[in-house]
């Protein structure tokens, strides 16, 4: 769904006349609130600069970019060895920048009394070894699963940090983008489901613990930025060669600490100070 | 009334060539669409030949089960992610079966008993509102259809039967008989009303009652079209995507359930052609599944018209 609108708004926006300084930018659909919003604000402080920002997801952003189609691609996993392997191809030599991090809630009905689950839990549940919630400490129902699209970047980090390789469970329902997910499980109280925090409003976060041992931590700001949350990740811009010009100017924007502020005003989680200097373009 | 019909002689070369211009237009028709399925098999070729595709997937792999994991039995699963790539197409071409037949039980009666009730019994004034807007629901996107199955029909399903998957293949099928109920109509509408009226008052005169007339004589009579009607509904469930993307759930489970979520063929295609990898044995798969569906359509639309022709040949009394 999310990502018709977006392609709508992408074909309305095609319509205005190119501009000099004008950025395109492309990619996932996990961060095209946080493109968006970036764009807005850069436009508002650079009048002069036109940035289009569309989704479609990490896979079709780094197409777009490996096809000279867009200037920056987002992508909210790292390229795949095929894709970097398809760029040196074509001679392209690939940046990767991280720009902000994002961590992976776990998404469950408000009714729903479970409250944290380990990462040993989530892997039996995704993998279909624990299919009802009494097992879990719920009620005794079964356990609807809900997740992503097999090519979204959530969907293989998820199976990767998560599933730790293995498959998901056939009966796994995959819905495009994570509004579809967090829609889902608000209508579902059996169901479970992840995607970026930055999006659930409507439903329950599951605090997750790394084993049984530990305290259950909530996918909040604090806890992802300094590690302690377990399954968050970095948010990436991608750029044919070192960046220059409008591109770079707006790079580096968004990883100072004006762009890093604009980026936590919309529920993703800001680099480190120093890290995010130290990813600046030189 | 004061017909005039103007014949004015033509001059032989516009008549040339506007029969040229015609014909131009027909093969450029059939040139293009041919040009289509060469592009979609080509691209599905290497699965065939390719020999570094084939430690990938094979043609066995995506039709027989295969074991995937020591000690399990072998299973038919669509994971073309995974760390071992995954490509059975057995339960796409099951969940897309399990959609279309769905959809045609709950379209075939409506839509055929509409166009009964439209253009028999329904006075013309009637009529003259039911057509229009049940032809007006062809032009529903199917967008919205798939939005409406997701949001609202998946709700009252799941409440009304105690369901455990919202996103299934009965919502999806029913939503998906929504989109094919006009077609169908249409069709069927036009046929019964194209029987000749001198037919039915010969029949009348017989002392048939309308439902006697309407059963026994327009009913088979207008066979053929009716046909007609169900094989291109069928053959426009089958490709439909955007309802079946949207309202199925979308998890390739192969079981004979109409409860559980499906995967089909075309919203696999739509799911995942957008960030597969250029040239990948998965983009390639992509590409044989789009041959599949294109063949499948084809064959659907023949076997259609050679019925069709058959019961028009029976019902004109015709013989060989």
């Amino acid at each position: 769904m999310r990502r018709l609108i977006v392609a709508a708004l992408a074909a309305a926006t095609v319509a205005v006349p190119a501009l000099a300084g004008n950025i395109t930018i492309k990619g996932s659909d996990t961060m095209v609130r946080l493109g968006q919003r970036l764009a807005e604000e850069y436009m508002k402080k650079f009048p002069k600069s036109v940035i289009q920002v569309s989704g479609g997801g990490s896979g079709t952003g780094i197409a777009a970019l490996l096809n000279n189609s867009t200037d920056i691609c987002m992508a909210s996993r790292d390229m795949k060895p095929a894709e970097y392997s398809l760029a040196k191809s074509k001679g392209i030599d690939v940046k990767r920048y991280s720009i902000c991090l994002d961590g992976i809630a776990i998404f469950l009905h408000n009714s729903n009394p479970v409250n944290e689950l380990t990462l040993a839990q989530l892997k039996a549940v995704y993998t279909g070894e624990v299919t009802n919630w009494k097992n879990l400490g719920g009620k005794d129902a079964p356990i609807v699963l809900y997740g992503r699209e097999n090519n979204s970047g959530t969907y293989v980090y998820f199976r990767e940090h998560v599933l730790k390789d293995e498959d998901y469970s056939e009966r796994c329902q995959t819905l495009p983008g994570t509004a579809s997910v967090v829609n889902a499980i608000t209508k579902d109280p059996n169901g479970i489901g992840y995607g970026g925090i930055a999006w659930a409003t409507t439903v329950k976060h599951a605090g997750v613990k790394i084993n049984d041992t530990t305290a259950a931590v909530q996918p909040e700001s604090e806890a992802v930025s300094n590690g302690s949350y377990p399954i968050s990740r970095e948010l990436y811009f991608f750029t044919r060669g070192v960046p220059t010009g409008e591109t770079k100017d707006f790079i580096n924007w968004a990883l100072s600490p004006e762009g890093q502020k604009v980026a936590e005003l919309v529920d993703y989680i800001p680099l480190h100070a120093e890290a995010a200097a130290a990813n600046m373009i030189k | 009334m004061d017909l005039k019909y103007n014949f004015k002689p033509k001059s032989k070369w516009r008549e040339k060539l506007g029969e040229k211009f015609i014909a131009v237009n027909a093969f450029a028709a059939l040139i293009g669409i041919a040009l289509i399925f060469i592009f979609i098999f080509k691209e599905s070729i290497p699965i065939f030949t390719d020999a570094t595709v084939h430690e990938e997937v094979t043609i066995e792999k995506m039709i027989k089960p295969q074991v995937w994991k020591e000690g399990q039995e072998a299973r038919y699963s669509w994971q073309p992610n995974s760390t071992v790539p995954k490509y059975s197409l057995v339960p796409l071409f099951v969940g897309t079966l399990k959609a279309a037949l769905i959809a045609m039980l709950f379209a075939v009666p409506l839509g055929v008993g509409a166009a009964i009730y439209s253009s028999e019994f329904a006075s013309k004034r009637l009529r003259e509102v039911i057509k229009p807007v049940i032809e007006l629901l062809a032009g529903i996107p199917s967008v919205v259809l798939g939005f409406f199955a997701l949001i609202v029909l998946a709700t009252i399903l799941q409440d009304s039967f105690g369901l455990t998957y919202r996103l299934n293949a009965l919502n999806a099928g029913i939503a998906l008989g929504l989109a094919i109920v006009p077609i169908i109509f249409t069709v069927a509408e036009d046929a019964m009303n194209s029987v000749p009226g001198s037919l039915r008052d010969a029949a009348r005169a017989l002392g048939a009652n309308p439902w006697q007339v309407s059963f026994t004589m327009v009913l088979p009579a207008a066979m053929p079209g009716i046909a007609a009607g169900i094989v291109l509904g069928f053959g426009r469930a089958i490709g439909e995507t955007m309802i079946v993307l949207m309202a199925s759930g979308n998890a390739a489970i192969l079981s004979g359930s109409f409860t559980e979520s499906i995967r089909t063929l075309s919203a696999t295609i739509a799911a995942e052609l957008a960030e597969v990898v250029f040239g990948s044995p998965h983009y390639n798969v992509l590409f044989l599944i789009g041959t599949l569906l294109f063949v499948f359509t084809f064959l659907v639309n023949l076997g259609g018209d050679i019925v069709l022709n058959r019961l028009k040949a029976r019902f004109q009394g015709r013989t060989r």
